[in-house]
């Protein structure tokens, strides 16, 4: 610990001057009585910049927009009790999708603390199961030890969320600092075994009809160029899960898109016929893999993964390989023989050629397919592409030519309708050079709307692409096909003028129906900086297909 | 323990996992998390300070289960869990501590 005068702090201080030292530069949250002691000692701060969000999981998803934009861990802040729970949502996504986070919520005083005191919740053990680890801090000392430490978990091995709850009367406590710790860091992660590589590398050298998969985890990793050059030497056709889009350009010949329950019919016919599938940073989630007796029933199966819980939790591999796939893929590539696996190829572009994403639509900007290439026109690979969760988030997963690493921001595992808006607000703030486009549903954007106020006040450059059905369209899809057309709750009867709540939170607003030219309208819109609405009607009916059922078999796809 | 004998119960396959853990107030919410969150019931649970009492033993008695390995992955990855050992069911620490339930 470098040695420096002392001094007297208060536990809020030292909150303060550590997230400093860790070079947060934001912070998104929302104050309230239990964490003011904070608030107060962070206005003092120059270095921190506050996010004031309109609900707390507007700020923690804001923070998750920040951190999965940059890589960097975000932090966000509530106060005890409603503050708090309403974080709650937002961790749970950021562990589900391994999202480095920071929360630190206020807590009552220790003295109070049990005894139902006004907004006390046991926000530790609400947490507990939705964070990689979680503290309750009991002194201004151990903050210290625990803020740096935060950092490290969160940033280290497989990313993920991580809670700091603390007192009022421990932010409020007074301590003499001579020594500040040092900023928590990822921790380099134990170097793979170099056996297990070997055997990798056999078994992959000896395929007939290998199949890349790729995850999240090579986002996280930074491992696209790695994972591609990889694919490349070896000719491995490669399908990509919802969270690793991006990683190898969409339009790239090897690549056979997204796979599972809304992926290309050629892409899970291919992953039927394939003789080993290689899964790095992947977790064989169940709406990529459909019923899992029956996914890539041929083939032997190479996991490589941070996480030692993830080898072998769904699906026996032959090769586990635990460790950073960026360092795995450095040492298994050298290992592997380079092939142009003609046969194989072949067969593949003729699968593609026979079942490709079916795409209706695509050519007029006012169907879904039609109007996500529009917009993908109208902006260029450097701009961040966003979703909510819905029918929307699926054909923009379809349809948009991804082609960049942390290009793609969207709610994976855990779904969450209302992640997008707040999240794209996030990202904009991180990398204010680039134009964020959030595409959205009527459902989704009404359950964090109230962050269309924060947009404005920040002037993020964020550009909301409406896509308006007037129902929930992924249940009224599912009610459709699965449910007999028995629509129930799904259908809204009132839906309110889009355009005019966004005018009066000093939104900028483009009516994309009454357009006469929409490809000219997206540009225009695009070119101008700042929060903007495009609103575009879509047909209740319109479908994304193909569609595997829940608990399906991934070849027994409907329509597309 | 709903409708088993207390024969027929000592007759499922056990094992006893032998936890090292940092002691603190909320090591245990996180070890049982892992178990509840799964439906996995714990038959036995016995916890004490270690030495100097920075870090406790958890000894856990459960029943054997094909998912049973997936939870000894997961309590290694706990921050506040140093070590885990798995021994089978003739492990004497809970036999020992039978005559205080009878």
């Amino acid at each position: 610990m470098p040695s420096t005068p002392t001094e007297n702090l208060t536990g809020a201080q030292i909150v303060v001057r550590l997230l400093e030292r860790q070079g947060v530069r934001r912070v998104s949250g929302i104050p309230g009585g239990a964490i003011l002691p904070l608030y107060d000692a962070m206005s003092k701060s120059s270095k921190i910049e506050h996010v004031l969000a309109r609900h707390e999981q507007g700020a923690g998803f804001i923070a998750q927009g920040i951190a999965r934009a940059s890589g960097e861990v975000g932090v966000c802040m509530a106060s005890s009790g409603p503050g708090a729970t309403n974080l709650l949502t937002a961790i749970a996504d950021a562990k589900l999708d391994s999202i480095p986070l920071i929360a630190i919520t206020g807590q009552v005083p220790r003295p109070m603390i049990g005894t139902d005191a006004f907004q006390e919740v046991d926000t530790y053990s609400l947490s507990i199961p939705i964070t990689k680890h979680n503290f309750l801090v009991g002194s201004a000392e151990e903050l210290l030890e625990v803020i740096p430490r935060a950092f490290r978990l969160a940033a280290s091995g497989r990313p993920g969320p991580v809670l700091i709850d603390i007192p009022k009367d421990v932010q409020n406590e007074v301590v003499s600092v001579t020594e500040w710790p040092e900023p928590g860091k990822a921790e380099p992660t134990a170097a793979p075994d170099a056996d297990l590589i070997a055997r990798a590398a056999e078994m992959i050298n000896a395929a007939d009809r290998p199949l890349l998969y790729l995850g999240g985890g090579v986002v996280h990793s930074g491992a696209s160029a790695e994972a591609v050059a990889f694919a490349e030497k070896l000719s491995l056709p490669t399908v990509m899960t919802l969270m690793a889009l991006g990683t190898m350009p969409v339009d790239h010949p090897l690549s056979l898109g997204m796979l599972g329950m809304h992926g290309a019919r050629c892409t899970n016919l291919l992953l039927d016929e394939c003789d080993l599938l290689i899964a790095i940073g992947a977790r064989f989630d169940d709406r990529a893999t459909g019923k899992v007796a029956a996914f890539c029933p041929q083939a032997k199966i190479v996991h490589i993964d941070i996480d030692p819980s993830e080898l072998g939790k769904i699906k026996a591999a032959h090769v586990g390989v635990q460790g950073d796939v960026k360092t795995v893929l450095k040492q298994l590539a050298p290992k592997t023989f380079a092939c142009l696996r003609k046969d194989w190829l072949t067969r593949v572009a003729e699968v593609k050629a026979d079942h490709p994403l079916r795409m209706p639509g695509v050519d007029d900007p006012r169907t879904p397919y039609g109007l996500i290439r529009a917009v993908a026109e109208s902006v260029d690979d450097e701009a961040t592409i966003c979703t909510d969760v819905g029918q929307h988030q699926m054909w923009v997963a379809q349809a948009y030519p991804l082609r960049r690493e942390r290009q793609w921001l969207t709610s994976g595992g855990l779904g969450t309708m209302g992640f997008g808006l707040p999240a794209a607000i996030g990202a904009a703030l991180a990398e204010p050079e680039r134009t964020v486009v959030c595409f959205s549903g009527d459902g989704s954007i009404l359950m964090n709307i109230q962050e269309f106020a924060t947009a404005a006040e920040e002037g993020a450059n964020v550009k909301v692409v409406l896509m308006n059905n007037a129902s929930l369209g992924l249940v009224f899809q599912q009610q459709t096909l699965f449910y007999g057309e028995r629509i129930y709750a799904s259908k809204y009867k009132g839906v309110p003028d889009f355009l005019t709540v966004a005018k009066g939170f000093g939104w900028e607003t483009v009516d994309l129906d009454a357009a006469p030219d929409a490809r000219a309208a997206l540009r225009d819109a695009m070119s101008h900086r700042g929060p903007t609405l495009i609103h575009a009607s879509i047909d209740m009916r319109e479908q994304v297909l193909p569609m595997v059922a829940p608990g399906a078999s991934n070849k027994d796809m409907i329509g597309g | 323990m709903n409708s088993l004998t207390r024969n027929e119960t000592r007759a499922l396959a056990r094992t006893v996992l032998e936890l090292d853990v940092n002691n603190h107030a909320g090591v245990m919410s996180h070890v049982c998390g892992l178990f509840s969150r799964r439906a996995y019931n714990v038959e036995g649970i016995l916890c004490m300070p270690v030495g100097m009492g920075s870090t406790s033993r958890i000894w856990l008695m459960v029943n054997e289960d094909g998912r049973l390995d997936q939870m000894v992955k997961q309590l290694e990855k706990l921050e506040d869990v140093l070590a885990v050992r798995r021994h089978g069911t003739e492990h004497e620490v809970f036999e020992r501590l039978e005559e205080f339930f009878r």
